[in-house]
């Protein structure tokens, strides 16, 4: 098949390698370059931790899985030239700082581990072993040897090289205009700023900014954004050693609150700069800084590891996380347009959730059944359908 | 009263806070630095005798006055040590602009966060110099033209002793005469641009340049500094390799062409200890981008004939405006001073600008960068020196490879070192889009933390009571 993939953030790279390992016909497109949107703006945590059970952490759960192979199998196709995707199986330790936060973590790590999820809580001298420069004050720690990292837009070019050697083209500055329709109405192509595509089926895959290109197309899809921000710090010798998280993060993730959450990850790179990650805010794709962000995230990442405190920071960045109504990606067919696929919604996990979603999108075009059970994600569950006619576009 | 703040304490700022002073206005001003003066006017260190401060600086006089007279004035806050290293809206008030800034010696934990909310702001925060990267720039011996000026000016100090000036640029003239003043041998001065770029500037239509004394006079003293020292100074011709073990032994330099290009057989070795370059200036831009300030397709702030940006009551004067030297700065920062003060600045002033600004816009065109220059670098010429990036990585394959600058810089790393581009970023996006230009509207000059701030500053409390300024400046 002739596929169109728009959008050359992680997802559609996933996507495009995947689709070209089934042997079909694939165009990936950018309106900008290649990663220059939310995956270039975010961490590149690979996270079962953060996640309580249920589909999302099904997914996650399977992305991890498929992350440990692809890693491997990237590295050994790829040539000196292609940035490395620097996957670091590093684990994560979640920690609780209070005695309510203590307990809150202990049932959520238990409800995981139910879920099949590794997650081993720590004697206080077992976390000290681990991150020495922790805060000794740490109440619980949970080890999560599955989590992992990687540099999302390392791995995106690489995503993307992966493709291109299996004869996947690339259009950067291409813009999607609008719909190319057949005359009963369906999708068998898409025009752009460089021109027409003729295509069997287009996979949507523009993060936040899939609402603009689904409207261009005629279709009304819920993603919206989700602002972020997240803090480098200067080099410094190697003191933290896995991601460690505030507690609260769990609880920051699932919440719908529009006002600022913050809540702490920190990691330190391959570089030597520590990121302190991340906040999460609904104000529309409004990029300037403030300030009130970064000083709560910067007093969080201190209750962690308070040595922090006279590191400097020398870059604040941010992105737009693109979520769905329900919190959970569209990964499969609209319904509505007959042609146009959706792998869409990842909101602050599509780093991590890409590599899954491009065998559940590659599983359904070749009428394969997936490792996992694709129904959750798909646009018709019942969770979306309030919002998907809420309004005509 | 009208609060004004202005940014930056060179001959921009310190013109503006007069002004804005004798206008009426309150004024706040802030400058990293723990003195005034900006680039132009240095301060030798305390210990040293203050008697023969004036003597490597041109106008020394005209800043004392300055200084004395925003000393005095009742309506004027000076924050030195103090850096402004955000700027964004101000949520409180739903308008206008929350000007983030931290003061105290830079060194101390526990620097006072305060923020400013201002009714005009003023920003004037200069340039940084460039030097364009060229194999063994990177060896000790080598300094930037700014570098070496500094250290002429504010401590006495010759870079070595037997010195090499090369770039482009009027600034190489007085880099060179200060050198010779504190007892180096400078052993050249070389020009990339060829006779017939700077005629355009500099020859051609002089007498449009009647009545222009400052930069004039300055050169005329320039000029005969070289004549008394026998300093020669070649156009057409550049450093292009630095070489030495341990510490610069020589350079080589050759004659260029029109575009910049070195031309085969011209190379010639010169011995030297120390060689200075400057390419001329990169402005300061993170505050004015963090204030939502347009950037003109030259890349600097674009303002109208009251230095206003587009960006209500926030002023943009001096280098960040474009580049122009001091006298330049100085009429910006009075006009951007006024205006920011709500009085209609004096046509007179205004026209002194304008010829400024004329004068200054020749010059630049005469000394702008060219091409060429790349066909001096070596696979494995450091482009970037923080993450020491080659420019072999930088020009990897074509096939495939993303067009965004963040992708490009991401994985490759350059310009994402502790200087966060302010010193390579110019040079890295010219060289990431050698040979297929970048795509979208991202550069390397937004930074919205504009200057590092310790994590332990960042997470504490911001006060708007300037009270609590009391016994930290
Ligand atoms: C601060 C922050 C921290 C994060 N941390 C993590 C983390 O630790 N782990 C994790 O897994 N995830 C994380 N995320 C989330 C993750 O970054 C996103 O879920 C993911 O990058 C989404 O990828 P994408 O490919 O869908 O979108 P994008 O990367 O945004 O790609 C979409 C592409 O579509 C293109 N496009 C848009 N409109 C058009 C058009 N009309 N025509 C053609 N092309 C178009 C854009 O140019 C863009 O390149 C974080 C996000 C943020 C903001
Ligand atoms: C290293 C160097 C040396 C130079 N030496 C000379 C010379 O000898 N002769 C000459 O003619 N020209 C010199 N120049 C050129 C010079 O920049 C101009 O001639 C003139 O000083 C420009 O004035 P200005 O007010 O625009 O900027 P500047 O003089 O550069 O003043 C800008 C001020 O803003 C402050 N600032 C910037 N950002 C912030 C912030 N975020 N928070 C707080 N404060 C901030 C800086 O500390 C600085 O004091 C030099 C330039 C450089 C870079």
């Amino acid at each position: 098949m002739r596929i169109v993939v728009i959008g050359a953030g992680i997802v559609g790279a996933a996507c495009a390698r995947r689709l070209t390992l089934d042997g079909h016909d694939v165009t990936v497109l950018d309106r900008a370059g290649t990663a220059s949107g939310t995956s270039a703006a975010g961490e590149g945590n690979l996270l079962v931790s953060d996640k309580g059970p249920g589909a999302e952490l099904v997914l996650a759960q399977y992305a991890a899985r498929v992350w440990r192979r692809l890693a491997v199998e990237l590295q050994d196709e790829l040539d000196g030239n292609t940035p490395p995707i620097e996957f670091e199986p590093k684990g994560g330790i979640v920690v609780a700082l209070t005695d309510v936060g203590a307990q809150a973590l202990r049932a959520f790590a238990a409800g995981q581990r139910e879920a099949g999820v590794d997650a081993r809580e720590l004697t206080p001298d077992e976390a000290r072993d681990r991150e020495p420069w922790l805060n000794p004050a740490a109440r619980v720690a949970v080890h999560y040897p599955e989590d992992a990292q990687v540099q999302p837009v390392g791995a995106t070019e690489a995503l993307l090289a992966s493709a291109r050697r299996r004869g996947a083209r690339l259009l950067q500055g291409t813009e999607v205009r609008e719909a190319a329709l057949d005359d009963g109405g369906a999708l068998v192509g898409v025009r752009t700023t460089r021109g027409d595509l003729a295509a069997d089926r287009v996979v949507l895959a523009a993060g936040p900014w899939s609402a603009e290109v689904a409207g261009r197309l005629g279709i009304h899809l819920p993603v919206l954004p989700r602002r972020g921000m997240v803090l480098v710090t200067s080099r410094m010798p190697h003191r933290v050693f896995h991601k460690v998280y505030d507690g609260d993060y769990v609880g920051a993730v699932a919440s719908d609150a529009a006002d600022l959450q913050t809540s702490s990850v920190v990691e330190s790179t391959a570089a030597g700069t520590v990121l302190i990650g991340s906040s999460r805010q609904r104000i529309g794709f409004d990029e300037r800084l403030q300030t009130r962000v970064l000083q709560e995230m910067a007093a969080k990442a201190l209750r962690i590891f308070p040595f922090l405190a006279a590191q400097p920071v020398m870059r604040a960045y941010g992105g737009f996380r693109p979520y769905m109504p329900d919190h959970l990606p569209v990964i499969g067919a609209d319904h509505r347009l007959p042609g146009l696929w959706h792998a869409v919604g990842h909101e602050g996990a599509g780093i991590g959730l890409s590599v899954a979603t491009a065998e559940l999108i590659a599983d359904q075009l070749a009428g394969r059944r997936s490792r996992i059970d694709v129904a959750p994600y798909a646009l018709t569950r019942a969770s979306l359908q309030p919002h998907l006619t809420e309004q005509v576009a | 009263m009208r609060e004004v703040v202005v940014v930056g304490a060179g001959p921009a700022g310190l013109r503006a806070a007069e002004n804005a002073c004798q206008a009426g206005a309150f004024v706040t001003l802030v400058d990293s630095s723990d003195e005034l003066g900006g680039q132009f006017w240095r301060h030798l260190p305390a210990a040293r005798a203050a008697a023969d401060e004036h003597r490597l600086h041109h106008e020394w006089s005209v800043f004392q006055r300055l200084r004395a007279s925003l000393d005095a004035h009742p309506h004027c806050r000076i924050l030195t040590s103090a850096d402004v290293w955000a700027i964004e809206p101000d949520v409180t008030a739903g308008a206008g602009l929350a000007v983030q800034v931290i003061a105290g010696a830079a060194d101390d934990s526990g620097r006072l966060r305060l923020t400013l909310l201002p009714d005009a702001l003023v920003l004037a925060t200069g340039a940084h110099d460039r030097v364009l990267p060229f194999p063994g720039w990177d060896l000790p011996g080598v300094f930037s033209a700014g570098a070496a000026q500094a250290l002429a000016k504010g401590e006495r100090v010759a870079v070595g002793s037997r010195v090499l000036v090369a770039g482009a640029g009027p600034f190489l003239l007085p880099v060179a005469a200060s050198l010779t003043q504190v007892g180096a041998t400078v052993v050249g001065v070389h020009e990339a641009a060829r006779p017939k770029q700077l005629a355009r500037g500099w020859l051609q239509k002089s007498w449009q340049m009647v009545g222009f004394t400052g930069k004039l006079l300055e050169l005329a003293e320039y000029a005969a500094g070289h004549v008394r020292h026998r300093i020669p100074y070649r156009t057409g011709s550049a450093v292009i390799a630095a070489h030495g073990t341990d510490a610069v032994e020589a350079v080589t330099v050759a004659r260029l062409d029109e575009g910049w290009r070195p031309i085969a057989g011209t190379a010639r070795r010169i011995a030297v200890d120390a060689v200075c370059i400057g390419h001329g200036f990169t402005p300061r831009l993170e505050l004015p981008i963090a204030a939502g300030c347009a950037i003109g397709e030259d890349r600097y702030v674009t303002v109208d004939a009251l230095q206003r940006t587009n960006v209500a009551e926030v002023y943009a004067a001096g280098e960040i405006t474009g580049i122009g030297g001091m006298p330049l700065s100085a009429a910006e920062g009075a006009v951007a001073g006024l205006a920011a003060a709500g009085v209609t600045p004096p046509k007179a002033l205004l026209a002194q600008r304008d010829r400024q600004r004329h004068f200054a816009s020749r010059l630049a065109a005469a000394h702008a960068i060219r091409p060429g220059w790349r066909a001096w670098l070596t696979e494995d010429t450091l482009v970037c020196r923080c993450e020491e990036v080659t420019y072999s990585a930088l020009h990897a394959p074509a096939a495939g490879r993303s067009r965004g600058l963040r992708s490009r810089k991401l994985t490759t790393r350059a310009g994402l070192g502790i200087c966060q581009g302010r010193m390579c970023g110019r040079t890295v996006e010219d060289l990431l889009g050698e040979d297929q230009p970048l795509l979208g509207a991202m550069t390397t000059d937004r930074r919205p933390i504009a200057i590092p701030i310790k994590l332990g500053d960042l997470a504490a409390e911001s006060t708007t009571d300037t009270a609590a300024l009391e016994g930290t400046t």
